[in-house]
């Protein structure tokens, strides 16, 4: 990754402070971040660390205390509720540790609430072939194993050919096979797609697949690092 | 208190809202129970105090005229404790400054030296008559308070064929006209009907009946057979023109009476259990998913050694804390109601006092009833709860299995959008609890029908009575019977237009055991001012022999077209008869028989009589044609029918708009606890899966569909729904009100409908909105982060 890519995001100086009951909790204290055009990314570090926080604000579900983000030069933390719902619904795919997917529905209509919404989609089969569910099609996720329902986790989220691609612990409730599987339907979104992806964990080993990786400690970008060789997702053991 | 308790306490109040919806639909439910049980013990009390204060009587016989000294023959009848007679007659009274004719009975009061007699009059202002003073009157207060009249107020009156000024002295009020109701109206009105009392001897003298008495009431002794009592009575005035001895079961303002707190007892069971069968299914729903939202509580809970007494305790306790607001908020509602309802029909029955008693056993019944139901709502949620290995229940619940839906099947579905899909997933996933919510949401829209039902039953009723079936401007009674050439006299005024006779004779109608006392009505067959019709409100012609009876009248005698059936004469030569009954007409209001005059005539063994005329007036000429007919001495009655028509609103319109309010309000209730708490369930099971949508860039209203979608599908379910129970509801109201002296018409007008639904659209509009709000604050980042 160089210079040369676009920059999707910036962010400059972003703090966010909780309240919990009577504590303030620093949950980010001045962070800068750039982000540019297909990278993908790991974010590395303990449970408290702000990467959650960061991975919301940069997707549009929260907003900072202070600081700025601009996405593609426009600033976030100026846009209102409706305005977020609409770059989330528009730019942004999500991937959550505990998949969320709707229950009532089958895999490929799980795919297709978003691809209803959306401008370009793929179809929502293609989407699933591209993580390797192309035969489930029709399955609910109480019928589909946990890494399964990640897939189409993943097959949702990036459907609509989402600039951004954001994964918060994706294989948190996995097993390593399975969350083998889950990581290479997402270097595939990042390698065929061209998808910027952040990837959330506390596993280090994943980091070993990503373009870079931002070590967080206490809300802080404690130290960041480029692999000049990512290994291949299937290659990755723990 | 034990930390379970507080628990309780705690779930309760972050359930408080929903839990108040409920607790307002249980309180719809007591509010009703108190406040019909409460009007019905008071008026009850009131009627038992008051017929006892005053002395009412057992039985009545009216004659036509007889020797005081049958009052000792009468007296000597086995059963007959005390025997008091009186003179009765029929009057037209004219009021200064009052246009319109007033119908008048006026009573003898008994002599001075009767002690404590029966039927004793209660003077509210003023005194008795003078005896032996002439012109002094005491007026029914509901009259002298409709006309303005207070003692040294005159006004003339015409009393058999005598013009007279009378006096006031005092008002009074008397048990026998608690409901003050000329004989033949459908509802009271103070202002055009009067009772009259006065000195003995002077009725006696403006009747010609010295010496003489036309109606004697009777006290029966203790263990007196009614029957025989009766039929003894009957014997003995026979002679004297008597017609049949009554009981307080026939009397006309007690039956009236027992009438309306029949009514009342209906009220008092079927709107409380509807209340609380939609109480107890929405506790059902919310305990269900407060046990499921606290597997894990129940879990340590149990690990820790509660048993699964402690956690159903727990459940109820939070279950019986709602019902117990409920009820409370519901006592004193339906305390307030109570005395609202009582002073209703304190404007209709005319009671001095009422004597308002909330019996504890009411509340205490209702409050058993509440909480049976409200635990019974909750039984299958907390027993499972509370059986729950503590293992289990830490594990989170297995994952909501979902299949294709069955509508999914049918054509045209696959173009449904996903939302739609996973609001019909939803419904048909629960379908009782989808089904129960409609019935629930259904009950809300029925209410309000019924709230409405009573204005269509009495508009119908005026349209058809005074519209298609009697359309004559004016109709005139004449004292006694007269030969036709009173008709041409009536046809000469100038104005009238058209004069059709009729001629009303009161009979007793017997087939076999069963018996009914009413009238039958001879008119010409060829008439067009009165035409009884039949059920589809055709007319239903009147036949030149044999009797057509009302279709009520059928029924409570058991006989059909083409049976016979005995008819005793209670005037004239006193005959009877056997007629062949050749069909049915439709009334609502009283029962009786229809005959040719001719015919009806000839049965009788009469001349060619009439006892009434019924007249179509130019309008201009109206007021004159009445003025003329009131000064005549030989008419005894004269009926305006613009006047019965207004009559009719005046009298109810006020009470009528108050209830359809107060239903309105309980439908609104049920209604909004049901959307509202299948919607707060909802979001809360929902929560996670909304708050996804919404980070994948689903709008609020987006999201809001989904949640609110199902509700609407539900709500439109239950419309159509409602309109089914609803007449169902209103069938069966009618059918318990219907007696010999009126029935209800089972009239639903689209105005009804329409505002039905409009209040089920509304109320879940504004229940909807409530729940909007809690849409925008889900939040988006927590429910990512954990597992339900």
């Amino acid at each position: 990754m160089d210079a040369a890519h676009e920059l999707v995001f910036r962010a400059r100086g972003i703090s966010k402070v909780y309240r919990m009951g009577e504590v303030e909790v620093h949950a980010l204290r001045g962070v800068d971040l750039d982000l540019r055009a297909g990278e993908l990314v790991v974010l590395l570090g303990p449970s408290g660390s702000g990467k959650s926080t960061l991975l919301n604000i940069l997707g549009g579900l929260d907003t900072p205390t202070s600081g700025h983000v601009w996405y593609h030069g426009k600033d976030l933390v100026d846009a209102d509720d409706a305005q977020l719902t609409l770059f989330r619904r528009e730019h942004i795919g999500f991937v959550f540790q505990f998949y969320n997917l709707i229950p009532s529905l089958t895999a490929r209509e799980n795919v297709a609430i978003v691809t209803e919404i959306s401008t370009a989609p793929m179809k929502p089969e293609e989407a699933l072939r591209l993580v390797g569910l192309g035969e489930r099609l029709d399955h609910f996720p109480a019928q589909l194993s946990g890494g399964e329902q990640q897939r189409v986790a993943i097959a949702r989220a990036i459907a609509k050919r989402p600039a951004v691609l954001l994964c918060d612990e994706p294989t948190g409730a996995l097993d390593s096979g399975t969350g083998v599987r889950v990581l290479e339907a997402i270097e595939t979104v990042n390698q065929d797609l061209g998808t910027t992806t952040i990837v959330i964990t506390h596993n280090a080993d994943i980091a070993r697949m990503a373009h870079r990786v931002l070590h967080l400690a206490d809300g802080r970008i404690a130290r960041e690092h480029h692999n000049e060789a990512p290994i291949a997702a299937r290659e990755l053991r723990w | 208190m034990k930390a379970l308790s507080r628990k309780a306490l705690r779930d309760l109040w972050h359930l408080r809202s929903q839990a108040l919806a409920i607790a307002l639909v249980i309180a719809g439910g007591i509010a009703n129970l108190v406040m019909s049980q409460a009007t019905l013990r008071s008026l009850e009390a009131t009627r038992d105090r008051y017929y006892a204060e005053q002395n009412f009587a057992d039985a009545w016989v009216a004659l036509k005229r007889a020797p005081e000294s049958v009052a000792e023959r009468l007296a000597a009848i086995d059963g007959i404790a005390r025997v008091e007679t009186r003179v009765v007659a029929a009057g037209n009274l004219a009021v200064e400054g009052f246009d319109a004719p007033i119908r008048a009975q006026v009573l003898s009061l008994p002599g001075p030296g009767i002690e404590s007699p029966l039927n004793r009059v209660r003077v509210e202002a003023g005194r008795l008559p003078t005896s032996g003073v002439g012109n002094e009157v005491l007026v029914s207060e509901a009259f002298a308070k409709a006309q303005g009249l207070r003692p040294g107020s005159t006004f003339r009156a015409t009393i058999h064929g005598r013009a007279h000024t009378l006096v006031v002295v005092g008002t009074a009020r008397s048990p026998e006209f608690v409901y003050q109701i000329a004989p033949g109206a459908t509802f009271p009105d103070f202002r055009r009907y009067a009772v009259l009392w006065m000195d003995r001897r002077a009725i006696e003298s403006a009747l010609d009946m010295d010496g003489a008495f036309n109606q004697a009431s009777f006290r029966f002794a203790p263990g007196a057979r009614t029957a025989e009592t009766l039929a003894a009575i009957d014997a003995v005035v026979d002679r004297y023109g008597g017609l049949d001895a009554i009981t307080r079961k026939d009397q006309l303002s007690n039956r009236f009476l027992e009438q309306e707190f029949r009514q009342l007892g209906t009220m008092a069971w079927l709107f409380p259990t509807i209340f609380l069968s939609v109480a107890a299914f929405l506790i059902n729903v919310v305990v269900t998913r407060l046990v499921g939202m606290q597997r894990d509580q129940i879990a340590i809970l149990k690990a820790f050694g509660y048993g699964p007494g402690a956690i159903a305790g727990h459940y109820a306790l939070v279950v019986a804390l709602i019902a117990s607001v409920g009820t409370l908020i519901g006592v004193a509602g339906g305390v307030v109601l109570g005395h609202w309802l009582s002073g209703v029909y304190m404007q209709f029955y005319r009671f001095p006092y009422l004597a308002f008693s909330l019996d504890e056993t009411v509340v205490m019944t209702g409050f058993a009833v509440t909480l049976a139901a409200s635990l019974a709502g909750a039984a299958l949620a907390v027993t499972r709860a509370a059986g729950l290995p503590p293992a289990e229940a830490m594990r989170p619940p297995a994952p909501e299995r979902y299949r294709p839906s069955l509508i999914e099947r049918l054509p045209g579905f696959g173009r449904l959008g996903q939302p739609t899909r996973i609001i019909v997933r939803q419904i048909e996933r629960r379908p009782y609890k989808a089904l129960l919510s409609v019935v629930g949401l259904a009950l809300a829209c029925a209410i309000v029908m019924i709230g409405r039902f009573q204005n269509d039953a009495i508009d119908w009723m005026v349209d058809v009575q005074f519209r298609l079936a009697q359309r004559n401007d004016l109709g005139v009674n004449f004292v006694e019977p007269v030969g036709r050439a009173a008709l041409g006299e009536l046809a000469g005024l100038p104005g009238v237009e058209r004069v059709e006779p009729f001629r009303y004779v009161p009979v007793v109608l017997r087939n076999g055991t069963r018996a009914q006392r009413t009238a039958i009505e001879g008119l010409p067959p060829d008439g067009i001012l009165k035409r009884p019709v039949n059920r589809d409100l055709r007319a239903a012609p009147i036949p030149d022999a044999g009797l057509l009876m009302t279709d009520q009248l059928g029924e409570i005698l058991g006989v059909r077209p083409g049976d016979t059936i005995e008819v005793q004469v209670l005037e004239g030569r006193r005959r009877t008869v056997v007629l062949p009954v050749v069909g049915f007409a439709s009334e609502y209001i009283g029962v009786q028989g229809y005959m040719a005059l001719d015919a009806l005539n000839r049965a009788l063994g009469d001349g060619d009589v009439v006892g009434g005329a019924r007249l179509l007036v130019e309008a201009d000429a109206r007021d004159a044609v009445e003025r003329r007919l009131e000064a005549r001495p030989r008419v005894a009655g004269l009926g305006v029918r613009e006047l019965e028509i207004r009559n009719v609103y005046e009298s109810i319109g006020e009470s009528m708009l108050t209830f359809t309010f107060v239903a309105l309000l309980l439908g609104i209730v049920i209604n909004f606890g049901v959307v509202y708490n299948a919607a707060r369930v909802a979001l809360s099971e929902r929560g996670r899966e909304l708050a996804s949508l919404r980070v994948l860039g689903f709008t609020r209203g987006e999201v809001g569909y989904i949640l609110l979608g199902e509700l609407a599908l539900l709500v439109a379910l239950a419309i159509p729904l409602g309109f089914l129970i609803g007449n169902g509801l209103v069938w069966y109201m009618s059918s318990q009100l219907t007696s010999d002296l009126f029935r209800i018409p089972v009239v639903i007008r689209p105005g009804t409908y329409a505002l039905a639904a409009s209040a089920m659209v509304v109320s879940a509009l504004l229940s909807a909105l409530v729940v909007r709000q809690r849409i925008a604050r889900l939040d988006l980042i927590e429910v990512l982060k954990t597992r339900e």
